[in-house]
């Protein structure tokens, strides 16, 4: 089977399972679906105020997850990488908010960046120093991220009134600008989308994008043949997809969100590993993948609305979508080890 | 004002109930050679399943609703990392992903929305004639509900189990040279697949001990992080029955000790001391020199 027959597939066997579910519920599945649509894709409003604006820090986390995954590198931290992106952001962003926009914008994503590049660092750096699983150190990270960010909203960033947890509102020349006035997509888009395509020639036409590819075929032989140093460029991986998740979270705090709170992620650092395996990790693909998780959650939330369908079922999808690709990428003969 | 050392210490023991439960069956899963981050899936499940199970068969019918429920999501593991290959790590992620979505969904169309507050009967605790006497580790160990005493039988028969009997044997070296045991005449594939399935039941288990021994409901994500902790806590308990104990008997103290500052009025916040059995885990592993505790071929898929 070829990857697009497999993902095509994985889709086709998600749709019937979960149709399957909605008829055993009770629930009305004409009206189930109708909301779906509608929320995803009904209206300008649920296009461009629900589901560009759920498929921009999927696209960045996914593109995280897949470059990470591409070198071998089990990130599954890309949540906390998030959230302390976010974090940063909030905390740069409020003390530069005065600031002219040309300087105080880039400094505010940029310290998302930075923060998410040490956040996954720091799990890159135990294993290549000491040789812990990734696995386990950037799943744990995850948890200190979150206990980090509810510390920071009750604590040193809450607002002045101490009412909230939660932090003061971004001022406009930190914000990302609306890319169209009166809807919520935000500039964030754009980045996402431009760096998605950067990903994709850095890792098919370069050098260094190369030795990722090697690396995450076989270490050893990538080592031995190709004379490529694996700690140098595994580190690298774990940077950039820090940074890619960090991006994130500032962009969802600079451009949605506008202040730090303990709720800012529903888990995109999770559902990110369901948008990269959909797109077989391919950067481009991960555009498409992106939005289409985006519209399931945009749709999902209105099926909640309107047919009274649990949103918690996005989830379901999202995990059988991973479990769906990872059958069929093995039942595949001599499928590449993912 | 001072604090009443026996009562923290019994609710420590509380607190690392379910986590030992949990992560004792993830020791014996890990031990095989398989990461199961679907048990915290299996923990959610466990749940809903002695939501369910107590209402139809009370306290021991919720418990047994549990092990089997958090065994069928360690099936779904076994299907899909043994039977097809697939990565374990990823595979756990989705299939922890899947529990969380579906108990949430069945609970909504089951018992309404949220808000309808469902109670089932939950078991006290039983203090333990003469033991629970002695001062203060007494009530700690021996004023607890019953599967806390289940939990420790388990813990003494699983460190004899896997240090004294052949099949104990066959368990370790499957997570160690799984060619050799095969060699052996053992199947690895067939002791994983059964490693992975007491794994969830015993996370199972520890969902139940959330819902019929402290919460007395069932709540959407009522886990809560917890399985990973468990996986936390066989890694700091660097992979044995003992280590494990004290592990947990740990990470049950740390997540106390905020109750202890609150009443000494120590303004120390109590983030802190959640984030705190995390950072931990991340110290003593970077401080275990190349993972020199840690089963050989651990998420090592099978080749044949």
């Amino acid at each position: 089977m070829t990857p697009r027959v497999i993902a095509a597939a994985t889709v086709a066997a998600t749709i019937v399972a979960v149709l399957g579910m909605l008829w055993t519920g009770g629930y009305d599945i004409a009206q189930a679906l109708a909301a779906l649509w509608n929320g995803a894709f009904g209206t300008p409003y649920a296009v461009l105020s629900a589901t560009l604006v759920r498929a921009t820090p999927l696209l960045f986390v996914g593109l995280a997850v897949g470059i990470a995954f591409r070198a071998g590198v089990l990130n599954i931290g890309a949540e906390g990488q998030l959230l302390a992106g976010a974090a940063a952001a909030v905390a740069v962003g409020l003390s530069v908010g005065d600031w002219p926009r040309v300087v105080a914008l880039p400094l505010t994503l940029g310290a998302g960046v930075v923060a998410g590049a040490a956040w996954a660092g720091v799990a890159g750096w135990l294993k290549l120093r000491f040789g812990v699983l990734e696995v386990i150190s950037t799943l744990m990270l995850n948890f200190v991220a979150a206990y980090g960010v509810s510390w920071l909203v009750r604590g040193p960033l809450q607002e002045p009134t101490r009412i909230y947890p939660q932090t003061v509102e971004l001022s406009a020349a930190v914000r990302l600008p609306a890319l169209i006035d009166g809807h919520r997509v935000h500039l964030g888009l754009v980045l996402a989308v431009a760096l998605a395509v950067a990903t994709w020639w850095i890792l098919t036409q370069t050098a260094a994008g190369f030795r990722v590819r090697a690396v995450g075929a076989s270490l050893s032989a990538a080592q031995s043949a190709g004379g490529i140093r694996p700690t140098r460029t595994l580190a690298v991986v774990f940077l950039a997809s820090g940074a890619l998740a960090g991006l994130a979270g500032a962009s969802e705090a600079t451009g949605v969100t506008f202040a730090l709170y303990e709720g800012l992620s529903p888990g995109y650092g999770y559902s990110a590993i369901a948008v990269a395996l959909l797109a077989r990790l391919h950067p481009l693909a991960i555009i498409a993948s992106a939005l289409l998780f985006g519209a399931l959650e945009a749709g999902a939330a209105a099926m909640q609305r309107d047919a009274n369908v649990p949103s918690v079922l996005a989830a379901v999808v999202e995990a059988m979508i991973i479990l769906g690709v990872l059958a069929f990428e093995r039942a595949r003969e001599g499928g590449r080890r993912l | 004002m001072s604090i009443d050392t026996a009562e923290f210490l019994q609710a420590s023991v509380r607190t690392a109930t379910p986590l030992a439960l949990a992560a004792y069956g993830e020791l014996i899963t890990e031990r095989a050679g398989v990461i199961n981050l679907g048990l915290e899936g299996a923990m959610i499940a466990g749940a809903f399943g002695a939501l369910v199970g107590a209402g139809i068969g009370g306290v021991g019918g919720g418990f047994a609703a549990a092990a089997v429920a958090g065994c069928a999501t360690a099936m779904l593991m076994v299907l899909v990392v043994l039977w097809l290959r697939a990565d374990a790590v990823i595979a756990g992620t989705a299939v922890t992903m899947l529990a969380l979505g579906l108990t949430g969904t069945l609970y909504r169309a089951l018992y309404g929305t949220a808000g309808a507050a469902l109670s089932v009967p939950t078991i006290g605790p039983v203090a333990v004639p003469g033991v629970s006497q002695i001062p203060l580790l007494g009530r700690a160990f021996f004023e607890q509900p019953v599967i806390t005493y289940v939990l420790y039988a388990l813990a003494v028969a699983l460190w004899w189990w896997m240090g004294r009997t052949q099949a104990g044997l066959a368990l370790r070296a499957t997570g160690e040279r799984p060619e050799a045991a095969m060699a052996a005449g053992i199947s690895p594939r067939r002791v994983r697949a059964l490693a992975l399935m007491f794994g969830g039941a015993m996370g199972g288990l520890a969902g139940g001990v959330l819902v019929l021994a402290q919460v007395g409901t069932f709540s959407e994500g009522m886990s809560a992080g917890r399985g990973f902790i468990a996986i936390a806590i066989v890694v700091l308990g660097r992979w044995s029955a003992v280590g494990v104990a004290g592990a947990a008997l740990l990470f049950g103290a740390a997540s106390q000790l905020q109750y202890v500052f609150q009443s000494l009025g120590w303004p120390v916040p109590y983030q802190l001391f959640l984030a705190l059995p995390y950072v931990l885990t991340l110290l003593v592993l970077a401080g275990t020199p190349r993972r020199a505790a840690a089963p050989a071929s651990l998420g090592v898929a099978l080749t044949d």
